[in-house]
């Protein structure tokens, strides 16, 4: 079907709804690289005053890409629920936002009509929508997801703490892991990256991190960011894992080109529920996500980086994951040129999740190729604060020697708890409570806690 | 318990990492020498983004190791556009389509392209040592194609290189990002039967080979394993996983 809109005397036509899609939505050098961005700012918004006006219905009978083509799309049309659905059916997109927006849209409201909200409808509102209104919305939805401890309570946020090193050399990543921990962070969980491809240094790291934890009982959860056959070959091996990663997209055929389907997410899903290792949760996995992948892996379809991002958060509800993030400016200048757009994109991917019911946390980060540095991270960081993101990453002196990008240090977690008066996770405050890391009013202490010496003194014997 | 206060002890953990640890507090921010340091890193990492690749002297380094090369140009035509347009990377300019063609031969196991990628910095240090290393480990049971050198260059510029020389393998070393502790970081991705329109699903990778990363010999290493199954099983990717016996976790990279 086609659409258009005119201004004065300019007809503006969209050949069918991705292209309306993409012509709204804020200029990003992404959808440019695709040709799929609106030519002129005018453009761009007879798009918007054309969405505006499509009835949210539009979604459920127009599918982006074909149901028989996509798997994705089979996902989000067969889990629609019609029902969540219904008080939301008579309205456009333009008044969706006024809904979103309007004081009686509360938590419990917008908790109960997420699962009729499909990732299309999500992207959709978010390109009516001002950087305050992603906030303002964001900040209403209320997500709580649960392993060891407690993630998205109100006023709460968690850190992951990510303690890679260039040849995940075991001392080094407990040197950061420990440095980490002194500085409040690691609720979300203790992920590291691995520089190697080896299942053996895998199996090495799972039973650092599982001993870790053990010893000075931690109430966190590990996760070694690899590919989820690995981890599944690692389960097999017995090796003690918490959560599963993956990193996943929006589109079926961007999901092959990581190496993975829903069926594969689904059997890892099983293996690590297999291992029962939550006390106060069972949600077992981790996802990252990033504007640009399914456009990066020649896969998108021509639907816009944006929408393609909310896609992939409508995989993520699917397995009731613990934490996903966004690595909103890890991909680089090619699909978020500056400061401007990795801001824009970061609060349009927490807007997007949130809306949709998955737990969403940010990497707020850049590349040295990017037009970008750390007074950017400082701006999206408090933004994200300011809307409730779940959680932030805590990398040492926000350097991370590994994977060679700038994103959030231990110190700027410190900094957005105290400006904003946020909390830790609340089992995970309490450890810090206990091991004399937090002190009176909730900051962290200036000596090095007598509880965590005895691993100073591990790291220190040669 | 040593006689050293925990606050020393704590600094010489910085010795066991490169990572910004034990960086000290101005309340909840970081110390004034704290933020230059980083700024300065940043600054370097920016100017080494655009830095060119001094050909010439590749070229004269390869020869002095023994290797013969041959010139391409990706379709993008310089470095803004390279940024840009990442597509443009991933192919070869016309001319270089061309005159690869001529050098097509009768095929070979393996071809190496060394690419600028995003630190042509990291190339120049660390492309020939690499290969030298691997020299040593594979003691010439597999036939090359001349290396050849890509400016421009994305990982997958390697597909149209191994296709155009009827390449089994293509192993293309190229430029990382650059990071703030390491603007000379080297990559390496082997693709088995490459041709236009590989996944990044049908690599394996090797990264963060520079002396205080990844060594050189255990990098070598690695990828002989690599090369070895990926010829042997037909595939590379994420069916072929890397088990070679090289030690990594507390080895001896620092």
């Amino acid at each position: 079907m086609t659409y258009s809109y005119s201004i004065g005397a300019t007809r503006y036509g969209f050949a069918d709804l991705r292209a309306l899609l993409a012509k709204a939505s804020p200029l990003r050098s992404g959808d440019v690289l695709a040709g799929l961005a609106a030519a002129t700012a005018e453009e761009r918004m007879a798009a918007r005053l054309c969405l505006a006006d499509l009835p949210l219905t539009t979604f459920l009978n127009e599918a982006l890409i074909p149901y028989e083509a996509d798997e994705v799309t089979r996902l989000i049309v067969d889990r629609h629920d019609a029902t969540a659905f219904a008080e939301l059916a008579h309205l456009t997109v333009g008044g969706f936002r006024d809904w979103l927006l309007a004081y009686e849209a509360d938590a419990a409201v917008l908790a109960r009509v997420a699962p009729g909200i499909t990732p299309e409808m999500a992207a959709a509102v978010s390109k009516l929508m001002r950087n305050q209104d992603l906030i303002a919305v964001a900040r209403k939805c209320r997500v709580v997801s649960a392993f060891r401890d407690t993630i998205g309570l109100p006023g709460r946020l968690a850190v992951r703490l990510q303690p890679n090193h260039p040849t995940d050399d075991a001392r080094g990543i407990a040197a950061s892991l420990l440095d980490g921990l002194l500085l409040g962070c690691g609720d979300a969980v203790i992920g590291i990256n691995p520089a190697s491809d080896k299942l053996s240094t895998f199996m090495q790291l799972w039973h650092m991190l599982d001993e870790l934890i053990a010893r000075f009982d931690i109430p966190t959860q590990s996760c070694v960011l690899t590919h989820v056959t690995s981890q599944i070959r690692g389960i097999e091996q017995g090796a003690p894992v918490d959560l599963v990663f993956q990193s996943i997209a929006g589109t079926e055929a961007a999901n092959r080109s990581f190496g993975i389907d829903l069926a594969l997410l689904g059997e890892a899903r099983a293996a690590a529920l297999s291992l029962g290792r939550g006390t106060v949760g069972d949600q077992v996995m981790y996802f990252e996500t990033g504007q640009g992948s399914a456009l990066s892996a020649g896969a998108h379809h021509g639907v816009d980086q944006q929408t393609c991002e909310a896609r992939a958060y409508g995989v993520a509800r699917a397995f009731s994951p613990l934490l996903v993030n966004s690595v909103v400016g890890f991909i680089g200048p090619e699909y978020l040129y500056d400061g401007k757009q990795i801001t824009r994109a970061g609060l349009e991917d927490h807007f997007c999740g949130k809306l949709l019911g998955v737990p969403l946390g940010c990497d707020i980060c850049y590349t040295n190729h990017a037009e970008a540095d750390q007074d950017d991270m400082d701006n999206l960081l408090t933004l994200l604060g300011v809307a409730g993101v779940s959680y932030v990453m805590g990398v040492p002196g926000a350097d991370d020697v590994m994977l060679n990008y700038q994103s959030t240090s231990f110190h700027d977690a410190l900094y957005v708890r105290e400006v904003l008066g946020l909390r830790h996770a609340p089992e995970f405050e309490a450890w810090l409570e206990r091991m004399q890391i937090l002190g009176p009013g909730g900051r962290v202490l200036d000596q090095p806690a007598a509880a965590l010496l005895p691993l100073l003194d591990d790291l220190g014997r040669p | 318990m040593d006689e050293a206060s925990p606050p020393d002890r704590w600094q010489a953990l910085r010795a066991l990492t490169p990572a910004r640890i034990a960086l000290g507090r101005s309340g909840n921010a970081l110390p004034t020498a704290e933020v230059l340091r980083f700024g300065l890193a940043h600054a370097r990492a920016r100017d080494a983004v655009h830095l060119p690749l001094d050909v010439g002297a590749l070229v004269t380094d390869l020869a002095a190791a023994g290797f013969s090369a041959l010139q391409v140009h990706s379709a993008a035509d310089d470095r803004v556009r390279y940024l840009l347009r990442p597509d443009l990377g991933r192919r070869l300019s016309d001319a270089s389509g061309q005159a690869l063609e001529e050098h097509a031969g009768p095929g070979a196991d393996l071809c190496f392209v060394i690419a600028d990628g995003l630190s042509a910095v990291a190339v120049q240090k660390h492309a020939v040592a690499l290969l030298r290393a691997f020299d040593a480990v594979a003691h010439g049971q597999w036939t090359r194609t001349p290396v050849v050198i890509a400016e421009q260059g994305r990982v997958a510029i390697g597909d149209e290189i191994g296709q155009r020389l009827r390449a089994r393998l293509v192993a293309v070393l190229i430029g990382e990002r650059p990071g703030l502790s390491a603007p000379d970081s080297l990559g390496l991705y082997l693709t088995h039967a490459p041709r236009v329109g590989r996944s990044d699903a049908e690599r394996n990778c090797i990264s963060n080979i520079r002396p205080d990363g990844l060594p050189y010999t255990a990098a070598a290493r690695s990828l002989a394993w690599l090369v070895q199954e990926a010829l042997r099983r037909g595939e590379t990717g994420v069916a072929l996983k890397d088990e070679g016996d090289v030690p990594l976790i507390g080895g001896d990279a620092r």
